[in-house]
């Protein structure tokens, strides 16, 4: 398949070809993890901080990770942006780079995302440098505060986490896409690779995708098929191809006359 | 209001009538929802719905997968103290029964660590006997202390507390909170627990919130099945649960369901509860509190654990001793007296191949010095 190489996505000083990012956290064996990320491509992984072990040596999920590939620690389990920011730091002293995944979740029933706190922590760590995707509630409005407060990308829920419904949040995810410069990844909800696909098809940059494909009974077929679909959704984006619009472009233009002679 | 009013006005609730009348058609509807209420719980508990837990099992799997993944936390347990002032008619360590008395001393206390931490755990419960003359607040911090640099998470299973006490060893490191009603039955809490301390019911049922408020991330609960009736157990500790999820959304609130097995004292259940039912009960809570953890013990036989993983379990225990320390010098851990006695004896290796070979992944950290 012809893949546009000049099409790359650019977070923080890196620069990635493929734009399918796996989170590990729900894989019934770590050490499928790494022929996931093969049959898939990926280039990005998001791996929790406060599962990664030191002290287990060559089973520490970290050691599943290939070197070429940039592990993202996400800040799970913080409730507010002190937590969030300390994670972020540990992690940053743990030898886990300069990415950073900013996660704020303080009610255990839905799992959603605090926009608020997420914008807080999110000012901070760009302020001391680190390339910083935050996780939040679409909202185009936090969207550009997160612009402005150094993010390096954001990333919108799709529907709830682990909820595998796709794009409940439409709507709200294409005012985030008309209303940013940041690359925009679609993250949590994302349940079949047609869901994927559609994201990329509305101008998402990227999609996160973990349950779908950790818990699939064939997980490296699994991550092939989101890594396809994702990429089918890229190429038709930026084909320009005729898509859905909201607003009717007639064959016979109401206007036409006016072009006319 | 407080959870004492709650429980207060559902125990007047006629459960006997409404069991009855639950029919097959409710049961199926509830399954078909995506939103599972109160009453609905209670209908999963009934007998109508026994005849669909191949069902029930389905959804509880899937539910699981989805928001926890093919993922199995282990813990281990440490008794450091089995000092005891109550008289639980249940319990091995029951002050009226003629067992040998410990406490781990500080040094025995690291030693049982660091012959733990050898076997990867990560996650560790301390626990003692009520007895706060001879395992004082001071005590248990120190405890915590040292526990905190061989484990990334450190939870406690002790006698109640006031909210400053556990703010102290939240402060020192604790980050979970296990304390269990044991019976929601007033009548029949007063009745087994004979003297002590634990014959306060209120004193005890408030105490998961005061741990949620002294800022303990995670708060697990249970009834000791065998004590009062199960339906009215399982459902009162669901209704504790809801109550405590949505009181305290930040807290991580999850579950145990004991059974009551053999221990010290010839103590026979009042109430059992078969595997069918006890399996019915598990499914029944996973469909009405999907998030929520569900936490197994080694009180429960290794083929029937084995079993449970895929519906809905999300920690278990591994390698467990429930006798003081023991760690450290195993083959004489077990001529003493266990607080109740262990059914799964395999150990932390071997428990962590039938994880794999259940196609679930063993996890042993999940938990930070955040």
């Amino acid at each position: 398949m012809n893949k546009p190489d000049t099409d790359v996505l650019k977070i923080g000083n890196k620069i990635f070809h493929n734009r399918l990012i796996i989170g590990t956290g729900k894989f019934s064996a770590n050490h499928l993890i790494p022929a996931v990320i093969e049959a898939s491509g990926s280039e990005m992984v998001t791996v929790a901080l406060r599962r990664m072990d030191f002290q287990a040596g060559e089973e520490n999920i970290l050691n599943f990770i290939p070197k070429n590939v940039i592990v993202v620690p996400n800040t799970s389990g913080a409730r507010n942006a002190d937590e969030a920011i300390r994670i972020a730091r540990l992690a940053r002293e743990l030898g886990c780079g300069d990415f950073v995944k900013i996660e704020v979740i303080h009610e255990m029933k839905y799992l959603m995302p605090d926009n608020e706190e997420t914008l807080k922590a999110t000012a901070a760590l760009a302020k001391e440098g680190f390339v910083v995707l935050p996780y939040v509630q679409p909202d185009p409005i936090i969207a550009r505060r997160l612009e402005d407060a150094g993010a390096s990308a954001v990333m919108p829920l799709g529907s709830p986490i682990g909820s595998g419904r796709g794009l409940k949040a439409r709507d709200f995810i294409e005012m985030v896409l008309e209303n940013t410069n940041l690359p925009v990844i679609v993250d949590a909800g994302i349940g079949k690779p047609s869901h994927a696909a559609e994201s990329m098809e509305l101008g998402a940059d990227a999609v996160l995708v973990n349950t779908a494909i950790a818990t699939a009974e064939d997980p490296v077929s699994a991550g092939r098929a989101f890594a396809l679909a994702i990429q089918a959704g890229r190429i038709a984006f930026i084909s320009g191809m005729m898509m859905e619009r909201k607003t009717a472009s007639p064959s016979s233009p109401l206007t036409g006359f006016l072009n006319e002679h | 209001m407080p959870f004492n009013d709650v429980l207060k006005e559902w125990e007047d609730f006629p459960f006997e009538s409404f069991i009855r009348s639950v029919k097959k058609e409710n049961i199926r509807r509830i399954l078909n929802s995506d939103r599972i209420q109160l009453l609905d719980f209670l209908s999963l508990l009934s007998n109508s719905a026994t005849e669909y837990l191949e069902e029930m099992a389905q959804k509880a799997h899937y539910l699981t997968l989805q928001h926890f993944g093919r993922v199995i936390q282990l813990y281990i347990p440490l008794y450091i103290s089995n000092y005891c002032t109550n008289e639980c008619a249940y319990c091995g360590f029951n002050m009226q029964n003629k067992i040998g008395r410990k406490k781990l001393s500080l040094e025995e206390i690291e030693q049982n660590a660091v012959e733990i931490a050898h076997h990867r755990m990560r996650h560790i419960l301390l626990l003692t006997g009520e007895a706060p003359k001879i395992t004082p607040l001071p005590y248990l911090k120190e405890a915590v202390l040292i526990l905190k640099k061989y484990f990334a998470s450190v939870s406690i299973e002790i006698f109640p507390m006031l909210e400053e006490e556990y703010k102290i060893l939240k402060e020192a490191g604790v980050d979970g909170l296990t304390i269990y009603q044991e019976t929601y039955d007033r009548l029949i809490y007063d009745r087994v627990h004979l003297s002590g301390r634990k014959k306060d019911f209120l004193y005890r049922l408030e105490a998961p919130e005061r741990g949620a408020r002294a800022g303990f991330r995670s708060v697990n609960i249970g009834p000791l099945f065998g004590l009062g009736d199960p339906i009215r157990e399982a459902f009162f500790a669901g209704l504790h649960a809801d109550y405590l999820q949505r009181k305290y959304p930040e807290i991580e609130v999850s579950i145990s369901l004991p059974r009551l097995n053999e221990a010290e004292g010839n103590f026979k259940a009042l109430h059992p509860l078969d595997d069918r039912h006890y399996v019915q009960t598990l499914l029944a809570f996973r469909l009405f509190l999907p998030r929520v953890g569900i936490t197994l013990s080694t009180r429960e036989k290794g083929d029937f654990r084995d079993s449970l993983i895929p519906l809905g379990i999300t920690r278990m225990s591994a390698g467990s001793l429930t006798t003081v320390g023991g760690y450290e010098n195993r083959n004489g851990a077990l001529k003493e007296t266990p607080q109740f006695e262990i059914q799964d004896h395999r150990s932390i290796e071997e428990i962590i191949e039938v994880i794999k070979s259940k196609g679930y992944e063993p996890v042993f950290k999940d938990w930070d010095n955040f």
